[in-house]
């Protein structure tokens, strides 16, 4: 395991941007949260600012400051919630995220900076992804996660990978930034220490007597002397929903019909999550008879509901039905990470590999996967062990040498011989002088043998040999299309 | 509604917006042809139709060096339930790029159509050859509507005998051997009768 490298994303307006995600409003308006006694002011826009406010103050005395002031309670469940779509679909970045902290994310980005050309390009698609679905981001990197979220907390934007310059930077952060309570804050500020820096140059069993071991553990994660394990988040991780049929239903198309409901359902839920399925399972139910699981098996993960319904129609048409349908399931137990669209350099490159792979998922539904193939050279000389079958795209090439036939006959075919001259068809005219080749010896397969290009019936050309090793029996081998 | 839509679907139907888009042929790669095919080349988004008798006479060669151009810029080519292996080495020779090239060989014969028409719509797929033999001419007509939609190429052979048939193809080409060439017979394409022309193959031959 290589060094970590830790990525906090702090969201300064969040309880703001709940409400009004990136339009910034020109009226005041405060978001105000309850809690003990009267409610107070957690964040202000900036009209709101202006007219004087700020957060901390009490929502009576802002109301007394401003006329037709916007005042919002705090949603912490919808922040939660915005928090875990913020978090899924920051898993194209990576797959270790914790949401540990409030306003923010903590990602561990080690593993995937070459993906995305380092550490700056990486924090540069974050901001950019983020803002443009409208949050404001402040972004900091540390070898631990404590130490990047207080320098982003502390408003700073600093992307440091070294230790000892993290360090550096921590010791000049006011001691507000920890997560202590405000009165050892305030003791500490009265013994005239301000920054971490200060608290760090105490003897160290002294503060933990006077202000608790909780400081020091707080300090020393931060510096990466103590361990700091955080929860991950998870994305949802399946679908299920049913639907109830009226009446009994036969007809594939009211199957299918039925079916698009349930695929824009998952289709929403995979949106908001960014992810995309590569299997799901759809039930028929009926009556007295066992159920019908349907696999809907793609070739990428997708959330497209037209795809999957192409390969359900494809599915329906090769299953024979007990009996009429009562209701069915779709579930879909393995949802993944899927890239957004907006990130992709080539678009229309990116369309196009969709379309083909709906293309191919298609037919290997309907036909098999033996059905489908590329063919490649293979670098043998003799004729039948120079091609093979590959998967689709995967194809080799070699330089192609002397000319060869567009039509290769597998296996070939034996002809007869008039006098010494092959027949097939008619007489065959040998139009070129006889081609040797001669090779294998060495694995069992060997051949030895003379090809000719003959011309027969009508003009056709046909690549025909004589096998040296079997009574110089003719053979036809290829087809010069 | 419907019927006007079926109806719509008939290839013989030609309408205003279809003659403004209308895309540019391939270039064949053999001059004489170009000059008698209408749009300069191997007509895009509809279906060409080549018969012969016998095979090896060049019937494959003839679309070599447009397959070639349309692999070369990243065209998908799908080639549906050919008769024989498709030879790797050849293809190269005539320059066409295996790794875009797809062959699907359905175990069943009806099977053949479809799987051709999944690949003229999909629009990746800008070149695909299909062997019909004994193909009637309303299935076939799905295809020239499934090219239409996807703009590709779509290029069938079938046996000489199913001239007397008719066909959907925009383009119906009969082939036959002549001298060291192909002697090229267009039975039907949009525009004017033209008298046969004669291609010289081995310029073209693998080097």
């Amino acid at each position: 395991m290589g060094t970590k490298l830790w990525l906090s994303v702090y969201f300064p307006d969040w309880p703001l941007e709940m409400f009004f995600q990136g339009t910034a409003g020109i009226r005041p308006l405060v978001v105000a949260q309850a809690g003990g006694g009267a409610a107070r002011i957690v964040a202000c826009n900036k009209a709101a600012r202006r007219s004087g406010l700020h957060p901390g103050m009490t929502v009576s005395a802002a109301q007394a400051q401003v006329d037709c002031l916007d005042v919002r309670v705090r949603d912490a469940e919808k922040e939660q919630r915005s928090a875990a779509n913020i978090a899924a679909w920051a898993m194209q970045f990576t797959p270790v995220i914790s949401l540990a902290v409030p306003q923010g994310l903590l990602l561990e980005v080690s593993g995937s900076l070459f993906l995305f050309g380092g550490l700056e390009g990486m924090a540069a698609c974050i901001r950019k992804g983020l803002e443009d679905i409208g949050y404001r981001v402040l972004l900091a990197s540390a070898p631990t996660p404590w130490a990047a979220w207080l320098i982003a907390r502390a408003g700073k934007e600093r992307l440091l990978t070294d230790a000892r310059e993290v360090e550096a930077h921590l010791r000049r952060l006011p001691l507000g930034i920890l997560d202590q309570p405000a009165a050892t804050v305030d003791a500490l500020d009265a013994m005239g220490i301000r920054t971490l820096g200060d608290c760090l140059g105490l003897p160290r069993d002294g503060v933990a007597r006077r202000f608790g071991q909780e400081l020091l553990d707080e300090l020393d994660r931060a510096l990466g002397r103590l361990p700091d394990p955080r929860a991950l988040f998870e994305p949802p991780v399946h679908f299920e929903d049913a639907l109830e049929f009226p009446a009994e239903v036969w007809q594939a198309d009211a199957l299918l019909f039925a079916a698009r409901r349930l695929f824009v359902l998952l289709e929403g839920l995979l949106k908001k999550h960014q992810c995309g399925v590569q299997h799901c399972t759809l039930t028929l139910c009926h009556e007295h008879h066992a159920t019908t699981p349907l696999t809907i098996g793609l070739a990428s993960p997708t959330r497209d509901v037209q795809r999957m319904l192409g390969v359900l129609r494809e599915r329906l048409g090769q299953t024979e039905l007990p009996a009429p349908v009562q209701s069915m399931q779709l579930a879909a137990r393995s949802i993944v990470p899927l890239e957004p669209r907006n990130l992709s350099l080539f678009p229309d490159a990116e369309q196009a590999a969709e379309s083909w792979q709906i293309f191919l998922e298609r037919l290997t539904t309907r036909l098999g996967s033996e059905a489908i193939q590329g063919i490649g050279c293979c670098a043998d000389h003799r004729p039948e062990r120079a091609w093979r079958t590959v998967a689709p795209g995967a194809a080799r090439e070699l330089p192609g040498g002397a000319s060869r036939p567009l039509w290769l006959l597998d296996p070939p075919q034996r002809i007869a011989s008039k006098e010494g001259r092959p027949y097939w068809q008619g007489p065959l005219v040998l139009r070129s002088g006889s081609e040797c080749i001669e090779s294998g010896w060495w694995d069992g397969a060997g051949i030895a043998r003379d090809y000719f290009v003959a011309e027969g019936r009508a003009g056709c050309r046909l690549w025909v040999y004589q096998d040296r090793r079997n009574a110089r029996a003719w053979y036809l081998h290829g087809i010069f299309s | 509604m419907g019927n006007v839509g079926a109806l719509l679907q008939n290839p013989a139907i030609w309408r205003g917006d279809q003659c403004a888009r209308q895309l540019p042929g391939i270039s064949s790669g053999f001059p004489e042809l170009d000059a008698i095919l209408p749009g300069g080349g191997w007509p895009q988004g509809a279906l060409t139709e080549i018969l012969f008798e016998q095979e090896g006479i060049g019937e494959l060669q003839l679309v070599m060096p447009a397959l070639a151009r349309l692999s070369t810029a990243g065209h998908g080519l799908a080639w549906i339930a050919p008769p024989h292996v498709p030879y790797a080495p050849a293809l190269t020779a005539f320059h066409i790029r295996l790794s875009r090239l797809l062959v699907v060989r359905p175990k069943e014969d009806r099977e053949r159509l479809w799987a051709a028409e999944q690949a003229l719509r999909c629009g990746v797929c800008k070149g695909v050859l299909v062997w019909a033999d004994g193909e009637d001419g309303q299935r076939l007509r799905r295809l020239q509507v499934a090219a239409g939609e996807g703009g590709g190429w779509g290029i069938l052979y079938r046996p000489l005998r199913a001239a007397a048939m008719p066909s959907p193809a925009v383009l119906r080409l009969s082939v036959e051997r002549a001298g060291g060439g192909l002697r090229v017979h267009v039975l039907k394409r949009r525009g004017s009768a033209v008298a046969p022309i004669h291609l010289d193959l081995s310029l073209r031959v693998a080097s």
